[in-house]
């Protein structure tokens, strides 16, 4: 019976990663993965439109499902073919996210106005966008780290508007209903219209209705070619590789060559069969444009086919649903079956560490670099080696405690990045002094070791002092288990933390001429070696013992958390990146729910459930 | 003897010892860390780190409320090498622990030299410019420069930290004596027309004093920004006076006098280092990435040249890669690529190596120490059965 419940829930486990597996299919006629696969440049790197599409959804409303006003729920992909070629619809999705009270009596919305009280429309916003912009401006003008909320929501939102307007000029010219015939009657029209205006300027007889349509339509393209900023048309045969320009450019060019970019009318024809629903159509543009990069654009086409095979697999939600299962399973074995639960929470734990490594491998490949980039990719890595460790753990003492650790950190750790992901595009480029990838690869990997370590041993220490006052389930030999755990790891974790830490002075060295600059992050990094060691030192001097070491790995949580996340927030130094409300408002929180259990933690060995003298 | 000794003794190679010194390093890098966001990273240094105790304000006196990183590392130190020798033994399995903390004591010493002995210097070199001086981050000095004979400058730069008010100096290179009447640690200038009835702001009488209008400002901590001093110094001559001078940064070519048939400048110029070669700036590129305004990288290229002819090479200087040469390293700083500007950061720090070696030691050490354990947990492991 217990056999077949884990069975059952590895299963279970597998089940949801070939889910994830499964190629993306269509949800109408139209070929819109196809469409979604197609490569564009944008900051700075080759990306499928797929990308461009999630991103901008995760950045306006922090997730990527839309629902119509009329209950479609388009995919993302069809979020961005409505928002470039029928922009009249689009704007009324309501896919920007306001909260602040503020903000919303600025433009005169009722919450309740909103889906789910909070997504709004950009048919709804337009009225008061003169006023949001003189907003934004002025609050721009103030430093980010002490801008207001409201100042901040502004900013933000502004921004998200500017963004979606460009998006509009993408592909084609926004609002143009037949583009397609524009522009191949302007190719046809072009030698006269430029004899007309050439006759103009030298004073002759012209024909002045075409030297309209000619200003008119190079006003149209230059509007495009300023206004977007996604670089959507390939070189030239013989350009330098990275010559990519927007569709406006491109036209633009069709006065000086006399032909129309046949790209740009690629995606003209693309615009007028989703505008005349001709699924037929659109699908044989995709083939046709698909076969005509594959020429010279293999593999650019192979990079972005797999970027949007892997946004649509979304491992790492895969992972996280693997790590809570993990959890529950592991919990569930301290009380019933505990060999073939733990068994099968080990093996889900496994699972779900594939995944997340297949995710961030993938993530490597695609970006070129060592796994941690960015902020995003520091919490994958720090979810990523803190498992491992676990799974070392397990190994060793099977007691389904690593397990449980595990799932916790794991998914706390995805939480974490899903929420660092709305800020953009994750996969993002290296500032030029962070262009290295042997110091990436070094320094930033083993420090980030570090973190996961110290995070480990807290939340060991955490079940420690959790289970021991709570329940009379920690008995002599698991308080054993768990300390030898805890100590172990902090050795780990001193080691590691120190080794980055010294890893980063030495290219601090190299790059900005000094090994020790006591620069914030630096700082942090500092605080967690001397934690680790005063931990290690207070051990071996007796001052402290199992309980004392308990309460000293959850500090380590907060030092930890400290120098990831709150050196950031300080605005000043080289590793500043970033502050928001809410972020603070999540580091104050953790820090109390540490204290608060290090102060449980303190209570007298008699008070604790697990030591208590059986009656 | 003895009995004055041991609890000394014992005192300094405690363990308990140890800890609290950790812990007492931990709360001053935080307060540090957090007192940045006010005062900036340099004057931080100087005022936790670079300093015996942590001195804050009671009023007017200054009351030293926390041990200062000279102290505690000072403090460290000892409590490290007297533990060593009077407690460790020369065995294998603490070899690892020996090794790491011999790599620490060299890291603490290096971090002190390193804050004695360190000096930085910055390049600004326009492109087709050459230049053979670096010029100090913050200190500044008033050039007095004898430019009678065209083909040479005698130069005779005195240090700001010697211009305090009614302060007078007198050296045999000068015909007069520099007397100061005025000094601002940071000041703006403003141009005052002619016949303004405003009264003067400072005592200068000569050159282009008069016409500029000067207003203390508070002295800045951000690392964005500079202080820009300002001094009037009077020349007294063994004839008199030549006037009351105004001199500052913000003043762009020096100003002239002439005494007894020789020409002079004088200048209030960041304090400079001469150098036995010269950098003469190429090319400065910033390239970003294609579409954004994300810098991809910063490079100059630069020919170095001695006088005597024995050096002539080109070198390029970018990010992560800096210029060695003449026991100084050169890196990528800043750069105005519109301006066609770049700005290298010259170091000197004869210990440079000492972090690099210790970090060496510290690392063998504690992998040592770490694969030890590791191997007799293992082994422990194997020895009970595995728990059900």
């Amino acid at each position: 019976m217990k056999k077949l419940i884990s069975v059952l829930l590895v299963l279970t486990g597998l089940a949801l990663v070939a889910n994830a597996l499964r190629p993306a299919r269509n949800p109408g006629e139209f070929d819109v993965v196809g469409f979604g696969r197609l490569p564009v440049l944008a900051n700075g790197r080759i990306k499928p439109l797929d990308t461009i599409a999630r991103s901008a959804l995760l950045q306006f409303q922090g997730k990527q499902a839309v629902v119509t006003p009329d209950g479609r729920k388009p995919v993302p992909i069809e979020w961005l073919l409505d928002v470039c070629f029928r922009p009249d619809l689009a704007d009324g999705y309501q896919v920007f996210e306001i909260v602040n009270p503020d903000v919303l009596a600025l433009f005169e919305l009722q919450a309740s106005a909103g889906r789910d009280n909070k997504r709004f429309a950009f048919a709804q916003l337009t009225p008061k966008i003169a006023e949001l912009e003189k907003q934004a401006r002025m609050a721009s003008q103030v430093e980010s780290a002490v801008r207001t909320p409201f100042q901040s929501a502004t900013v933000q939102l502004y921004g998200n508007l500017v963004h979606y307007q460009r998006l509009k000029y993408t592909l084609i010219s926004s609002g143009r209903n037949n583009f397609l015939n524009e522009l191949l009657a302007l190719q046809d029209k072009l030698p006269a219209g430029i004899a007309a205006v050439r006759a103009k300027q030298a004073g002759q007889p012209h024909d002045e209705a075409a030297v309209n349509a000619m200003f008119e339509q190079g006003e149209r393209f230059d509007t495009m070619a300023r206004t977007a900023n996604i670089l959507v048309i390939p070189p030239p045969p013989g350009g330098p590789a990275e010559a990519w320009r927007t569709v406006g450019e491109a036209l633009l060019e069709t006065f000086r060559t006399g032909q129309v970019s046949p790209h740009a009318l690629a995606y003209a024809g693309l615009a007028g069969a989703w505008q005349s629903r001709n699924a037929a159509q659109f699908n044989k543009i995709i083939e046709l444009y698909r076969n005509g990069l594959e020429q010279r654009f293999a593999s650019q086409l192979d990079k972005s086919g797999t970027e949007a095979r892997f946004n649509q697999a979304d491992p790492f939600t895969v992972s996280m649903y693997l790590y809570v299962l993990a959890l529950l399973v592991a919990v569930t074995s301290w009380l019933i079956w505990p060999e073939a639960l733990g068994r099968a929470a080990f093996a889900l734990t496994g699972l779900a560490w594939t995944v997340a490594t297949v995710g961030i491998a993938t993530r490597m490949w695609l970006e070129g670099r060592p796994p941690v980039t960015n902020l995003y990719s520091s919490a994958l890595f720090i979810g990523w080696g803190s498992v491992a460790l676990c799974l070392a753990l397990e190994y060793f003492f099977r007691n389904a405690i690593a397990t449980a650790a595990a799932g916790v950190v794991g998914f706390a750790t995805l939480i974490i990045a899903h929420h660092l992901s709305l800020g953009g595009d994750t996969l993002e480029m290296m500032r030029a002094v962070l262009d290295s990838n042997f110091w990436l690869a070094t320094h930033v990997v083993v420090v980030t070791a570090g973190y996961s370590a110290t995070f480990l041993a807290g939340f060991l220490a955490i079940i420690y002092v959790l289970r021991g006052t709570l329940t009379r389930s920690l008995d002599a030999r698991t308080a054993d288990s768990l300390t030898r755990m805890v100590y172990g790891i902090i050795c780990f974790a001193t080691l590691f933390s120190f080794t980055g830490t010294v890893l980063g002075g030495i290219w601090a060295d190299q790059s900005w001429g000094r090994f020790w600059g006591w620069d914030p992050k630096e700082n942090g990094a500092l605080m967690i070696v001397i934690w680790n060691a005063l931990i290690l030192h207070a051990r071996w001097d007796g001052l402290i013992r199992q309980r004392g070491l308990m309460n000293l790995a959850i500090g380590g949580n907060i030092i930890t958390a400290w120098s990831w996340f709150g050196t950031n927030m300080l605005g000043v130094g080289l590793h500043s990146y970033g502050f928001t409300d809410a972020a603070f408002m999540a580091l104050i929180t953790f820090v109390v729910s540490q204290l608060a259990i290090i102060a449980v933690g303190s209570l007298p060995l008699t008070r604790w459930r697990s030591f208590a003298p059986k009656p | 003897m003895n009995s004055f000794l041991a609890p000394l003794r014992s005192f300094f190679t405690s363990l308990t010892l140890t800890v609290v010194l950790l812990a007492l390093s931990l709360v001053l890098v935080f307060a540090a860390t957090l007192d940045q966001v006010n005062l900036g990273i340099w004057a931080v240094q100087q005022k936790y780190f670079h300093s015996l105790f942590v001195l804050a304000k009671v009023g007017d006196i200054p009351v030293p409320v926390f041990p200062g990183g000279y102290l505690i590392g000072g403090l460290l130190l000892i409590n490290l090498v007297a533990a060593h020798f009077y407690r460790f033994k020369l065995t294998w399995r603490k070899a690892g622990i020996q090794l790491t903390h011999l790599g620490f004591i060299l890291l603490l010493v290096g971090e002190l030299m390193s804050g004695l002995w360190q000096e930085s210097y910055t390049m600004r070199i326009v492109e087709g410019q050459t230049i053979n001086y670096s010029e100090h981050e913050r200190d500044f000095e008033l050039a007095l420069i004898d430019t009678t004979d065209p083909k040479v400058d005698e130069v005779t730069a005195i240090p700001e930290a010697l211009l305090r008010p009614d302060e007078t100096i007198q050296s045999p290179r000068l015909p007069f004596r520099v007397v100061t009447r005025l000094h601002y640690p940071n000041a703006a200038l403003a141009r005052r027309s002619a016949d303004s009835t405003a009264p003067a702001t400072h005592p200068a009488t000569a050159g282009i004093g008069p016409q500029v209008a000067l207003t203390p400002l508070p002295v800045t901590y951000k690392d964005s920004e500079r202080n820009l001093p300002a001094v009037c110094v009077e020349l007294q001559s063994a004839s008199g006076s030549l006037g009351t001078w105004l001199v500052s940064p913000y003043l762009d070519t020096p100003q002239s006098l002439q005494h007894e048939g020789k020409k002079w400048t004088l200048e209030l110029r960041p304090k400079r280092a001469y150098k036995q070669f010269a950098l003469k700036l190429h090319e400065v590129r910033h390239d970003v990435y294609p579409g954004t305004e994300i810098p991809k990288n910063f490079s100059s290229r630069v020919q170095l040249t001695t006088p005597d002819g024995g050096e002539d090479r080109e070198v390029l200087i970018y990010m992560n890669n800096p210029l060695r040469y003449a026991g100084l390293t050169f890196y990528q700083h800043q750069m105005d690529a519109g301006k066609k500007t770049t700005g290298l950061l010259v170091v000197r720090n004869p210990s440079w190596q000492l972090p690099y070696i210790s970090c060496a030691l510290m690392t063998v050490g504690l992998t040592a120490q770490f694969l030890l354990h590791l191997a007799g947990f293992i082994r422990r492991r194997r020895a009970t059965p595995a728990a059900a």
